[in-house]
């Protein structure tokens, strides 16, 4: 049995019965357990009851009782969406047992098309990093070459679908922290636009501009997990009341006649020059494709990193600072504490970039420096939301490498925050101004490491983004992971 | 002279639900922390979806105190560590980047006196500490917690702490009278209060109980200051907390002053587009305003001034009167509410006792007016028919309260009366003004229901005679 398929393909057999739910769930477990001593993508892996749900829809196949579009389909979810009954840690020790009493809504919708949720994957705390090393339960690690960092922060989401532990995965993209580990591990990640897929029960790091995003070994698998997760929330009160659309259905009509702009600032310097070359290559085929490429001047992306991490420092210095550990949390006695002093202590468990944050973001928001920062960081955001909707009236698409650089080496840039948060430069515009973006797969290097290819599209125009990142999928012919 | 400014945070106890979840408004005599979901307690993933039941309301205290509504509100946070708010902010509103809260800038003129309000803002209420008197502990109860609040701010309008009380209690009158809180509920309305004399600092009062306490608090901080000053010792500005049992306000830490609350907008709650319609609805749904029921009072029905005064700041008995009077005996059906009804219950709770219905008020007015009644019996009949909710006419039959005025039957009693005080009877002719001893007799002989008129008639004569 070959786990390396793709969701859509798994669907289809299931469905007919040529592939047995149980046996492939069976085998993803033994996967999972041969590989993740190497990888570490999972923080808990739910073997029981996946199996016994497994067993259920192969009753309900056989049976011919209707049976949800996933049909058993083994899915990871990222440890910062809530899941009823199961541990969600945010790979943090603030919550190190915590049980949610509800699922996020990504995870009932999921469940109810009978989707099966095999296990909850490794991040950075609280969603805080590009590398997954910042996680209490330890660093994720590269399937294409374990010395090397998956991307981040949804890292266990793109390891576990790049080594085969399950079909697709749910992350949550604040910065690009899907399409960075779908870059870097060589699968489809997607940032929907703000608004499209509800948070309710995505554990908050900066509310105004994370999403929920799907991961895949295919284009089309992303948009059939989008069909599901996407939608109306009464949960969620910045969901929007769009008209459903089917993300699958024409997902092959190609891009022939659309124009596609080229981001200069996000293809130029610091940029490495096999990602210059590759993303060059993308263009090429694209061109080929029928698209028309210009290039397209987006400067305010040049404050993009230092607005991002303004305004998400903000709000997780909010989001988080109910982690007091007075209503839930760990062991923790309470002798000989003041309320001050206690609240002091129980957040000094929280690891080094959270801390990092919290501090800059009290900072940035506090009385005589508002409007020096996040106001400030405020404007930056506003223009360039600006700016793309002007280019947005000239191209179909804009395009850019995921991210300017290659994997790297896990422990190489720990110690330097800035040289990490600039990696950020090429996926943090999606998040600053809402729109959505995908990351393709596109090649591999010459040292065997993922580059990934990231296309934008104006915001709720998922249908036609999906479209030309399938066309731009199909042309490529990458080797199966080496693990 | 003095300067008076107050914060007022007022429930909304009239919605059914919580401002962000759907939990119960109403959170009194529950269990401790059975009042709660995800959201109100602040699990993590949780998110805040808005009442709009509850911005419609605030905006009707807003209409209500003149102030502007604007065409878009918006929502903040206020960060601060406090074991009462599950989330260690508060969802409120802040008007610092632009006005965003639900009104502003409103005025409202209590016995000639306009006092401007500054800001009405909608929040949340955080959840309550409970301190365990024996264990030393304290304990938290979020029941409370994301009850919707407005806060209404005022200019430092007021001169004397008396003017605060008046102006308190119009404003508890007026929300209970729009019909969007229950003033008189446990910790619906609480004040907080800001006073300066002359040039000086400006001083906060924090913790005060009740209505009657502010006035106090104020009052002892205003001698204080003034003597202070009288001294030549320059007034401190800090936050001092009313001390219940000693009557005095006390110095908080200052380092509490301090606080920086990093307001964040509240990304969760995307912004509130007020339409012009929804203001003109709005405006239609809201009940006749208090000063505008007095005057209909006065100039319909001939009510004296001030019996509609009462009246129509009564919520409960103001719609009681709007139920039980017609044209004719609306005059009457006021002086019952008014003069009676109103001494047997003056409470809340007294007021949900009440068995009497609008249309025992209106058949005891109708009884009066038609002389089937005389006053004094109708006080009693009212009496009965509060405690036991009977009709009318049961009632008057169980008390034998039928009116006696057939001049026979009194005559009777007269004489009887004129056998048993014959000292009075010599007192009366000497002098006529001690005539209403007599009328008092015969009135307790028939037990009040002698028709007064018919009495005093047959009295003069007899006596004459
Ligand atoms: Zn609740």
């Amino acid at each position: 049995m070959n786990l390396g398929i793709s969701a859509t393909e798994f669907v289809s057999q299931a469905k007919v019965g040529t592939i047995s739910v149980e046996e492939f769930v069976a085998k993803t477990l033994d996967r999972i357990k041969l590989v993740e001593e190497k990888v570490h993508a999972f923080i808990t892996v739910d073997n029981q009851n996946a199996l016994a749900k497994a067993k259920e829809i192969d009753k309900k196949i056989k049976s011919k009782d209707k049976v949800g579009i996933c049909f058993g389909m083994p899915v990871s979810i990222k440890d910062n969406l809530c899941t009823a009954g199961m541990k969600t840690t945010c790979a943090s020790k603030m919550l190190e047992n915590f049980i949610a009493p509800y699922d996020a809504t990504v995870v009932s919708r999921l469940k109810s098309e009978d989707a099966i949720i095999i296990g909850k994957v490794n991040l950075d705390e609280f969603a805080m990093g590009s590398t997954t090393e910042f996680s209490y339960f330890g660093p994720s690690r590269n399937p294409w070459n374990v010395d090397y960092v998956p991307g981040g922060s949804s890292g266990g989401s793109g390891v576990s679908v790049s080594a085969l532990e399950c079909l697709a995965s749910l992350g949550s993209d604040t910065g690009g922290s899907v399409r960075s580990p779908a870059s870097f591990c060589s699968v489809v990640g997607l940032k929907p636009t703000y608004g499209l897929v509800s948070r309710y029960g995505l554990v908050s790091y900066a509310n105004s501009i994370e999403q929920v995003g799907p991961m895949a070994r295919t284009v089309e698998d992303v948009a059939f997990l989008l069909n599901i997760i996407s939608g109306y929330d009464s949960h969620d009160d910045t969901t929007i009341k769009n008209d459903s659309v089917d993300y699958t259905k024409d997902i092959s009509l190609g891009i022939s006649g659309k124009k596609i702009g080229i981001i200069t600032q996000m293809i130029g310097q610091g940029v490495d020059q096999e990602v210059v070359s590759a993303t060059n290559r993308a263009i090429s085929k694209l061109q080929e494709l029928g698209a028309e490429c210009i290039p397209i001047s987006l400067d305010a992306v040049e404050h993009s990193v230092a607005a991002y991490y303004t305004i998400a420092s903000a709000e997780a210095s909010s989001n988080l600072s109910r982690y007091d550990n007075l209503r839930y949390g760990f062991d923790f006695g309470t002798e000989g504490y003041e309320f001050k002093a206690f609240i002091s202590k129980a957040r000094s468990n929280f690891g080094p970039e959270v801390t990092r944050r919290m501090l800059l973001g009290a900072f940035v928001l506090s009385a005589g420096y508002y409007g020096k920062y996040y106001l400030k960081a405020q404007k930056v955001r506003a223009m360039i939301k600006a700016q793309l909707d002007e280019a947005f009236k000239k191209v179909d698409f804009l395009i850019s490498p995921t991210m300017p650089i290659l994997p790297f080496k896990v422990g190489e840039k720990i110690d330097d925050p800035l040289k990490l948060y600039l990696t950020d430069i090429n996926t943090i515009t999606a998040n600053l101004s809402g729109i959505p973006a995908i990351s393709i797969p596109f090649e591999i290097s010459s040292s065997g490491l993922p580059i990934g290819i990231q296309l934008f599209a104006n915001s709720f125009e998922e249908k036609k983004l999906l479209q030309a990142a399938y066309a731009l999928h199909k042309t490529t012919h990458l080797p199966e992971v080496p693990l | 002279m003095t300067r008076i400014g107050l914060e007022i945070h007022c429930q909304l106890t009239k919605l059914e639900s919580k401002l962000f979840c759907s939990c119960k408004a109403e959170y009194r005599n529950l269990a401790p922390n059975s009042n709660i979901c995800p959201v109100c307690a602040g699990l993590p993933g949780s998110l805040p979806i808005l009442n709009k039941k509850a911005v419609e309301k605030a905006a009707m205290i807003s209409l209500a105190l003149g102030c502007t509504i604007p065409q878009k509100i918006g929502f903040f946070r206020k960060n601060y560590f406090y074991p009462d708010l599950p989330k260690n902010f508060q969802i409120t509103q802040y008007n610092a980047y632009g006005p965003t809260s639900i009104g502003s800038d409103g005025k409202i003129t209590i016995q000639g006196k306009e006092i401007n309000i500054r800001r009405i803002q909608l929040e949340e209420d955080p959840g309550r500490l409970v301190y365990e008197g024996k264990s030393m502990l304290t304990l938290v109860d979020y029941n409370r917690a994301g009850t919707p609040l407005v806060e209404i701010v005022t200019e430092p309008d007021f001169e004397t702490p008396k003017q605060v009380r008046v102006f308190l209690n119009v404003l508890a009158d007026l929300v209970e009278n729009i019909g969007v809180s229950d003033p008189y509920l446990e910790g619906a309305m609480r004040v907080d209060g800001n006073i300066s004399e002359g040039d000086g600092n400006r001083v906060e009062i924090k913790n005060v109980g009740s209505f009657r306490d502010i006035e106090k608090a104020l009052h002892f901080e205003m001698t204080r200051q003034q003597s202070l000053l009288e001294r030549g010792i320059p007034v401190v500005a800090e936050t001092r907390h009313w001390d219940d049992a000693r009557r005095i306000t006390v110095s908080s830490r200052s380092k509490e002053e301090e606080q920086d609350y990093r307001y964040i907008p509240e990304a969760d709650i995307p912004i509130v587009l007020i339409r012009n319609e929804s203001i003109e609805t709005i405006k239609k749904q809201m009940p006749e305003s208090i000063v505008a029921k007095r005057e209909r009072y006065v100039k319909k029905y001939g009510i004296p001034a001030q019996v509609a005064d009462v009246l129509s700041s009564d919520r409960f008995y103001s719609d009681l009167f709007e139920k039980s009077h017609n044209e004719k005996n609306a005059k009457e059906v006021a002086n019952i509410i008014t003069t009676d009804l109103l001494s047997y219950a003056d409470t809340r709770e007294k007021k949900l006792e009440l068995k009497i219905t609008a249309q025992h008020i209106s058949s005891l007015a109708d009884s009066i007016m038609d002389n089937k009644l005389t006053r004094n019996s109708g006080k009693q009949a009212l009496q009965e028919m509060v405690k036991t909710g009977k009709s009318l006419l049961d009632v008057m039959a169980s008390l034998d309260l039928g009116h006696v005025s057939d001049v026979n039957s009194i005559e009777k009693i007269i004489d009887e009366v004129f056998k048993e005080e014959e000292k009075a009877v010599t007192e009366a002719r000497r002098n006529p003004d001690t005539i209403n001893y007599l009328v008092g007799k015969v009135m307790r002989k028939t037990k009040g229901k002698a028709d007064p008129a018919t009495t005093l008639d047959i009295l003069r004569k007899k006596l004459s005679s």
